[in-house]
């Protein structure tokens, strides 16, 4: 009973929370991290150094008033947020933030399968908000949601399936103790697949250079153009969680998740000092880092550039590397 | 472009409204869009939201308080539209202006020039979706409108020249801190030019896209960057220099393409040059006044002039017509550089995707202030 409900339920409740407080410290990190980049301070005012504008910015958001447009499909408009931000959620479940049985919430052995499934159901979260909204610049978002969805997705599934295959294994945490027993993170192994991953991961997170479907300049904010107060803070809840998901997953596929650098080299073995779940939050944080980095850094892609990207070089690529992993898994 | 109907799937086109309220039409221009998916079919490109009626204003005003009026045009290069009225007026008065007012002049238009580069750097990356380039350029920006309210007290609209010559000398000292800003400014170009120039995605978004010949840009009547970027040789300064730019040395940058890679290289190109200028006109500085002998009340014999300069947007161009009996202007007309090269934006937007709509409205440089007048 303990063993099955109580503690499975309340390891839901503190990782649930933990995403969401960590969310709204994310918002404050991005705009810290864009402010250094572009030779400002960011947030100074609410709390020593702007910190407390996390929490001020969530309570801003659920004063504001909830707007519904009159022509709005209103069922479909409430929806929407919670389909986006619902399987961002979820997929955590399956996500090992360290090497003990206390970390994960589940284990299930098509771990991988199952956050990719997932994650695809909350792109259907943009489409309906731009379809819903009723409005023209919503509607050519959820076209873009949709054009990128299909180009990057494929791609990444892919690419995903040469790790599978080096692992042997769909279990997240399989995957990570296979990298243990090989003794090289997969991203030594699988360098190709890992920066197709973090492509990829970019696109899916609707994150710059990908971000056509809420390109602010061009679409006055796309498919949240019509939202706003609290709803409006699902979307954007839902694209902080899916930037924190997919680092997860990309330190688990190829940074070797709880494990410490070169875990085969035994003369590092003072690292294991180190708990394992802080070497999971280290790896996460940088390619969180590395998010807004990139946001700061480039320029947006045109949607149509995307799909040229997506059909024409990742999917070849990512073939190609199951074909090259296939013969190597063969061969060796 | 047409799409036909087909018999089973009935395409329709959705007629978009962009602007006025629109985080990209760079103050209140409207855009009627035609899309086919996103591909644009047609535009329409509606002006007028800002017209203020600054010409028939001027032709009830003194003739020094058109000066006033002319800020509130091209409101980031205000020192500009000073420049091209006072010598306007100058030229249509016969008045001599002295040679340390032409310099002190030219040393404040191209000061004016990298402002306004700046500004439209800054929001033309900020399109394209690269905001990091928008904070830098306006950080720079930030020290040429210091600059400017340390000669005249004001930042943005100035009223810093006056017709015969310039109402103050410069302060003491300031050339220094124009010759340290020029110093920085050229190691921040290089900071651009990092996050852009070779950027891929940049080069994907820019390269290729608006693309309009050298012919096509003199006959929609194209000027200023947008017309070099198609390889046509027209700068004002050089072709009919004005305040001292005959004794300057300075390259006019062409483009090859004219595409709006070409433009955005031209205009960084123009930074450069500006900063040759300004160093030339602070280092043979002569001394002198800089005020002309002006006559007290000022009323030139009936008449009528037209003249143009280069600013940073292109060639503008002022018309006036004295009566020679009132002490305003009978009539007062402006080609703004700005309204001319809107014209260009409705060939080069047919045909595109509405992402590079955005992109194209940054390329030609707008100022809608200036446009509607």
């Amino acid at each position: 009973m303990i063993e099955t409900i109580v503690i499975p339920l309340l390891k839901i409740a503190v990782l649930l929370n933990a995403v969401l407080v960590s969310v709204t410290f994310m918002t404050l990190l991005e705009r810290k991290v864009i402010a250094w980049a572009q030779s400002r301070l960011g947030p100074m005012r609410v709390g020593p150094y702007g910190v407390l504008q996390a929490i001020a910015d969530p309570i801003k958001l659920i004063l504001k008033e909830d707007i519904t447009p009159v022509k709005a499909d209103r069922m479909m408009f409430t929806l929407a947020p919670i389909i986006s931000l619902v399987p961002a959620l979820v997929v955590f479940a399956v996500v090992p933030f360290g090497g003990d049985e206390l970390f994960y919430i589940t284990d299930i052995n098509v771990g991988l399968l199952f956050i990719i499934s997932v994650t695809s159901i909350g792109v259907y979260g943009i489409i309906l908000a731009g379809w819903a909204s009723n409005s023209k610049y919503p509607l050519l978002a959820s076209l873009r949601a949709s054009a990128q969805l299909i180009s990057y997705e494929i791609a990444v599934t892919m690419t995903l399936v040469s790790v599978i295959l080096t692992a042997g294994t769909l279990s997240m945490v399989g995957i990570v103790q296979a990298q243990q027993d090989s003794g090289l993170w997969y991203g030594f192994v699988q360098p190709v697949a890992f920066v197709l991953v973090l492509i990829g991961g970019l696109a899916e997170t609707n994150r710059a250079p990908f971000d056509m479907p809420e390109a602010e300049q061009e679409l006055t904010g796309g498919f949240h153009t019509e939202y706003s107060g609290m709803r409006f803070a699902l979307f954007f809840l839902a694209e902080y969680a899916n930037m924190i998901v997919i680092s997860a997953v990309v330190t688990v596929l190829f940074w070797g998740g709880w494990l410490r650098p070169f875990p085969s080299i035994d003369a590092l073995a003072f690292l294991d000092l180190i708990p394992s779940w802080i070497w999971f939050f280290g790896k996460m944080f940088v390619f969180l880092y590395l998010f807004i980095w990139i946001r700061a850094t480039l320029p947006r892609y045109r949607y149509d550039q995307l799909m040229r990207l997506g059909w024409k070089v990742l999917i070849p690529i990512a073939i190609g590397n199951i074909v090259v992993t296939g013969i190597a898994k063969v061969v060796l | 472009m047409a799409t036909e109907a087909s018999p089973i799937f009935d395409t329709d086109e959705l007629v978009i409204n962009m602007g006025p309220q629109h985080p990209s039409t760079h103050g209140v221009l409207r855009i009627v869009l035609k899309l086919d998916g996103e591909r644009v079919i047609d535009a329409d490109v509606v002006i007028g939201y800002i017209h203020r009626g600054i010409e028939k204003l001027s032709e009830n005003r003194d003739w020094t308080q058109i000066i006033l009026l002319t800020d509130r045009m091209d409101y980031v290069a205000a020192a500009t539209n000073n420049l091209g009225y006072c010598e306007t007026v100058e030229k249509l008065m016969e008045i001599e202006v002295p040679r340390r007012a032409r310099y002190i002049r030219t040393v404040l238009a191209e000061l004016q020039r990298i402002a306004s580069h700046c500004l439209w750097l800054g929001t033309h990356a900020m399109d394209v979706g690269a905001m990091t380039v928008f904070l830098y350029a306006f950080r720079e920006r930030e020290l040429i409108l210091d600059l400017f309210e340390d000669y005249c007290g004001a930042r943005l609209t100035y009223n810093s020249m006056r017709i015969g010559g310039l109402p103050l000398d410069i302060p003491t000292g300031w050339d220094n801190k124009v010759r340290a800003f020029c110093d920085l400014m050229e190691s921040k170009i290089p900071e651009y030019e990092e996050l852009l120039t070779n950027n891929r995605i940049w080069l994907e978004r820019t390269r290729g896209v608006g693309v309009i010949s050298g012919e096509d840009a003199v006959g929609l009547g194209l000027c200023g960057p947008p017309l070099r970027g198609s390889g046509v040789y027209r700068d004002v300064r050089k072709d009919e220099p004005y305040a001292a730019y005959d004794e300057f040395e300075f390259d006019v940058p062409l483009g090859t393409n004219g595409d709006t890679y070409d433009r955005y290289l031209i205009r960084l190109e123009e930074f450069k040059q500006s900063i040759r200028i300004i160093r030339q006109g602070l280092d043979g500085m002569p001394e002198g006044p800089v005020m002309g002998k002006v006559p007290r009340l000022i009323k030139p014999k009936a008449g009528e002039t037209y003249h143009a300069i280069e600013s940073p947007k292109g060639e503008l161009g002022y018309f006036i017509v004295s009566d020679g009996r009132a002490t305003n202007p009978y009539r007062f007309r402006v080609r703004p550089p700005s309204f001319c090269n809107l014209q260009g934006l409705r060939p080069l937007i047919v045909g595109h995707l509405v992402a590079d709509v955005v992109t194209l409205i940054g390329t030609i440089d707008v100022v809608l202030g200036e446009v509607d007048r």
